[in-house]
């Protein structure tokens, strides 16, 4: 009973006297624990980037993806416990299918993300369960333009301009606000999402990590997907030279 | 009675009994000839995409066999604000589609917080017509205005199709007038074109066909709304005129 959650900390079902419910908060900080997912919301698209680490040599390059599709349409981009996302990925394609079925029209983005977070909102009122680790951001492109949606453990969703979860969450913020989202483009936006996973990464604590990059944009129909290998490799040179740059700024300083 | 072998639940004797009960009521109010028809719309329904905004219009004649049930009847049925579906076949099984789909699109859009598209309706509709193919007598046409494709028309005939189509017409009356149509129809007609278009194609039907008949009623969907017009039969277009 010495430790911080005095416990009140061991069911999802009971508040703590000034009113948390620290379960929840934990979720948080799984998902605070995580490799960095930056998005952006730009002109014509939504970019998707993620650091996911590598934590040995010894497993297969593109095992335990972050970013999936939901639908054809819709992006899923992870941050925080991958086994938790992987539940959620099915609710969230088995309602797109519903939805279809149901009206004959592909789901709206902001419909799949209320529906997520009150599945996502349950997990935060029982004792016996404990609530999803993971935040989740959804990006589309549909008639009325790019759309970006994150879902909280605890169950709250907002829709968002751009946003980075994880780790260096703070820092990666404060990169995205110097971008001009209005006015940029999404070839350019994947490749300042892919510059800030590569600011941001701290090579002291974790040595390894793998580039994830998705788009879903006017450029592709409003299909999401990864981006192609050539969009990639540029977003990626582009990336480490940035870097370097930086890196060559503070030599001279 | 014997317990161990209780007499087995005759569905076709209880069915019997429904129709004896009901028919004992009929026998009051109909004429015997008619009590054996079903109640439908044998009717004539057009509806028209313009630029903007869709023109709908129907007959107002509801007959059982040769026997007019009602003759100002509400063929244009309200789905949602912006959404409007037009009933042909029985009258019963178009009325409960209809309400049917009213309430799950007033679901949807609560749970969405904006109007439904009109596109959802007609496959909402579609869907009850085609699972029930085997027992529902339903051609519909849903037509209506949304902010993502604006005035659209679908046609949900007897078997379960959905098709968008710029003009689309149904009932037994339809049959009268699919050469007027076809040779006045032009794309890009404006509103008032359409109305009168659509108010010449039921006029006519109308005047052919013994199941359409009495007055024709229109409506405008567009952005701003809906705008019924009512045309009494004695206010129609002179057919010698056309």
């Amino acid at each position: 009973m010495s430790s911080i959650g005095s416990g009140y900390d061991l069911s999802a079902s009971q508040f703590s006297p000034d009113g948390r419910v620290f379960q929840v908060e934990y979720a948080n900080k799984a998902v605070e624990a995580s490799g960095t997912v930056v998005a952006l919301r730009c002109k014509d698209g939504v970019a998707f980037a993620i650091e996911k680490i590598v934590t040995s040599r010894l497993y297969e390059s593109g095992s335990n993806k972050r970013i999936h599709n939901v639908d054809k349409h819709i992006g899923m981009a992870v941050a925080g416990l991958l086994a938790d996302a992987r539940q959620l990925l099915t609710v969230a394609r088995d309602e797109a299918k519903q939805y279809k079925y149901d009206y004959g029209v592909s789901i709206p983005v902001k419909y799949l993300a209320d529906r997520l977070a009150m599945y996502m909102h349950a997990y935060t009122l029982y004792g016996f369960v404990r609530p999803f680790g993971c935040f989740i951001l959804l990006a589309a492109y549909e008639s009325d333009g790019p759309q970006l949606y994150g879902v909280e453990p605890s169950g709250v969703t907002y829709g968002y301009y751009g946003i980075a979860v994880g780790k260096a969450q703070q820092t990666a913020k404060t990169e995205i606000e110097k971008l001009k989202l209005s006015e940029l483009k999404l070839e350019d936006a994947v490749k300042e999402a892919a510059k800030i996973i590569y600011q941001v990464h701290d090579e002291v604590k974790d040595r390894m990590f793998e580039l994830e990059l998705s788009w879903v944009g006017q450029i592709n129909d409003g299909k999401h997907e990864r981006v192609p290998t050539n969009v990639f490799n540029d977003a990626e040179k582009f990336a480490k030279a940035s870097l370097e740059e930086a890196d060559d700024d503070d030599d001279e300083i | 009675m014997d317990v161990m072998n209780p007499l087995t639940y005759d569905a076709e004797e209880d069915q019997l009994r429904e129709r004896t009960k009901y028919s004992e009521m009929d026998k009051l109010l109909l004429p015997v000839e008619f009590q054996q028809q079903p109640v439908s719309t044998g009717t004539t329904i057009v509806a028209v995409e313009y630029d903007g905004g869709v023109v709908i219009g129907a007959d107002t004649r509801t007959s059982s066999g040769s026997f007019v049930m009602n003759r100002f009847t509400d063929k244009l049925t309200k789905i949602t604000d912006r959404i409007f579906c037009l009933r042909s076949g029985s009258a019963a099984d178009t009325q409960t589609i209809a309400q049917i789909v009213t309430y799950q699109l007033d679901f949807l859009s609560a749970e969405a917080n904006e109007p439904p598209l009109v596109r959802t309706a007609a496959n909402c509709v579609r869907r009850l017509i085609y699972e029930y193919r085997d027992d529902f007598v339903a051609g519909m046409i849903v037509a209506g205005w949304d902010k993502k494709l604006g005035g659209q028309v679908y046609s949900c005939p007897l078997g379960g199709l959905l098709a968008r189509q710029p003009i689309s017409l149904g009932g037994s009356g339809s049959t009268y007038i699919w050469g007027y149509l076809d040779n006045n129809y032009r794309p890009n007609m404006t509103k008032q074109e359409c109305f009168d278009f659509v108010l010449k194609g039921i006029t006519l039907a109308i005047t052919r066909d013994g199941s359409s008949g009495g007055c024709a009623r229109l409506a405008i969907i567009d952005r701003d709304g809906v705008e019924r017009v009512d045309v009494l039969g004695n206010d129609l277009p002179k057919v010698y005129d056309l």
